[in-house]
């Protein structure tokens, strides 16, 4: 795995570990860096703590072992909702409010920061430009949306305070092939637009490949390896090849 | 019919007991509510208190309204007026409808909805005043709606009491073994309970599922 300066990482897992009630532990020993500004992908298959580790860092779960850095402060001692409020968060069901109209969605944590109302309307104006909404759709409530119109309002609400970090569990898992493929490579420009620190939960290897700059692959609760897609690709280390391989006779 | 020119004929008195019974059933379901809904909301808080407060609930609604409002003569401030110990007991029988789905209407809230909700930084009470409580508005309502309906009916006993309402004619007619008089009692009961029923209804489905 590279070694970095601790400035450049943003997000630090120092020998980390999750068990559930003291049953089983779902993580065993993370050590893990991700750096300011790259796409870092928890790639790996369903129960391998991909989402358990996601979790951890907005702190929706706290470690039985070893500690969490976010922006070189330990993750608890920060104080949960600022930090929550600093980073963006998608889920693959979205969890639109659904009493909120698009734009009151988009507009939560900027309202819950006490910003101006005109800044407000200017921003979600922005964000709904930004992830390729009609601004005619503000008014609507996410009912009346597709789901890939709903996951887009579900980016923008999460970047809709500018938060450094940006957590995306599975986002794009739940629609149809176009729209995912779509959206993944809308995401990619956006990416590239904005630089975000941006933590990506997905089994899908194609995904993973398209968008990640390093994508650390977990396996039953355990780090196999950190690589670029391309030494992904070409590693010989015994599961990363079976992951490959896995796709590749799809 | 007989019982509506009576009721005509003592329309003050009819009058008179049916906002006695108002009485009895709007302050006892406000005080149900003010303590049922933030104890609903606490359970869902405290999983531990679940049972215990549910069971408790459960436990006054199985207790026969008669003997409730016995067992209630003798306390001390309470059995002292009659008035007070009907709006005690109406207001025991209704809380187990508003804990209960007050706890359910904030449970059956979509989990993902709560979640994204704690990921983006609300605070618990920023998550309940502003996602859950309105999501479980629909459900805290039937609640309301089911208490204020069966309150209507029960406070029929009150007047065995003596604490008046639209009961009086009926146990008065009761012993007079006079169907006109039950009648004049029971009907505008009636009338009170399906009235609460349809306008609570109408309430519950405005704020309905979205």
């Amino acid at each position: 795995m590279n070694t970095s300066s601790t400035a450049d990482a943003a997000i630090i897992f120092r020998n980390v570990s999750y068990a559930l009630d003291g049953a089983r532990e779902l993580l065993h020993n993370i050590d893990l860096e991700i750096r300011r500004g790259e796409t870092l992908i928890l790639l790996g298959r369903s129960g391998s703590g991909k989402t358990t580790t996601l979790k951890l860092i907005n702190r929706l779960l706290d470690p039985t072992d070893g500690e969490i850095l976010v922006d070189s402060k330990p993750a608890r001692e920060w104080d949960v909702i600022r930090l929550r409020r600093m980073i963006g968060y998608v889920i693959q069901e979205v969890g639109l409010f659904p009493h909120f109209t698009i734009e009151r969605n988009i507009a939560v944590v900027p309202q819950l920061e006490n910003w101006p109302a005109d800044r407000i309307r200017g921003r979600v104006d922005e964000l709904m430009d930004l992830v390729g909404l009609d601004r005619g759709l503000a008014s609507r409530y996410p009912r009346e949306l597709s789901g890939g119109q709903r996951q887009r309002v579900g980016v923008a609400r999460a970047l809709a305070a500018d938060p450094p970090i940006l957590l995306m569990d599975e986002p794009f898992g739940a629609l149809d092939p176009i729209t995912r493929a779509e959206l993944q490579r809308e995401f990619a420009a956006l990416q590239r637009r904005l630089g975000k620190t941006v933590v990506f939960v997905t089994h899908d290897l194609r995904e993973a490949l398209l968008l990640g700059s390093r994508i650390a692959l977990l396996e039953d609760g355990q780090l196999i390896a950190v690589l670029t897609p391309d030494q992904f690709l070409h590693s010989i280390e015994p599961m990363v090849k079976a992951y490959v391989e896995a796709f590749n006779t799809q | 019919m007989n019982v509506f020119r009576f009721i005509a004929q003592n329309h003050t008195e009819v009058l008179e007991l049916t906002l006695e019974h108002l009485w009895l059933v709007v302050i006892s379901t406000l005080l149900a509510t003010a303590i049922g809904i933030p104890l609903g909301i606490l359970i869902t808080r405290r999983p531990a208190l679940n049972r215990p407060v549910l069971g408790t609930a459960n436990v006054i609604q199985t207790i026969p309204s008669l003997a409730l409002f016995g067992f209630l003569l003798p306390a001390p401030w309470i059995g002292a007026r009659a008035g007070r110990l009907a709006i005690l007991a109406l207001m025991l029988y209704a809380l187990l409808p508003l804990i209960r789905n007050t706890y359910a209407g904030i449970q059956g809230v979509d989990r993902a909805v709560v979640e994204a909700g704690r990921g983006m930084g609300m605070t618990d009470r920023q998550l309940l005043f502003q996602v859950e409580l309105p999501l479980a508005l629909s459900v805290i309502i039937a609640g309301v709606r089911v208490a204020t309906v069966t309150s209507v009916g029960l406070a029929t006993i009150a007047a065995a009491i003596g604490a008046g309402g639209l009961g009086e004619y009926i146990f008065r007619g009761l012993a007079m073994v006079n169907d006109q008089v039950i009648l004049a009692g029971a009907i505008p009961a009636a009338l009170l309970a399906i009235f609460a029923d349809f306008s609570l209804g109408w309430l519950e489905k405005r704020l309905g599922p979205r």
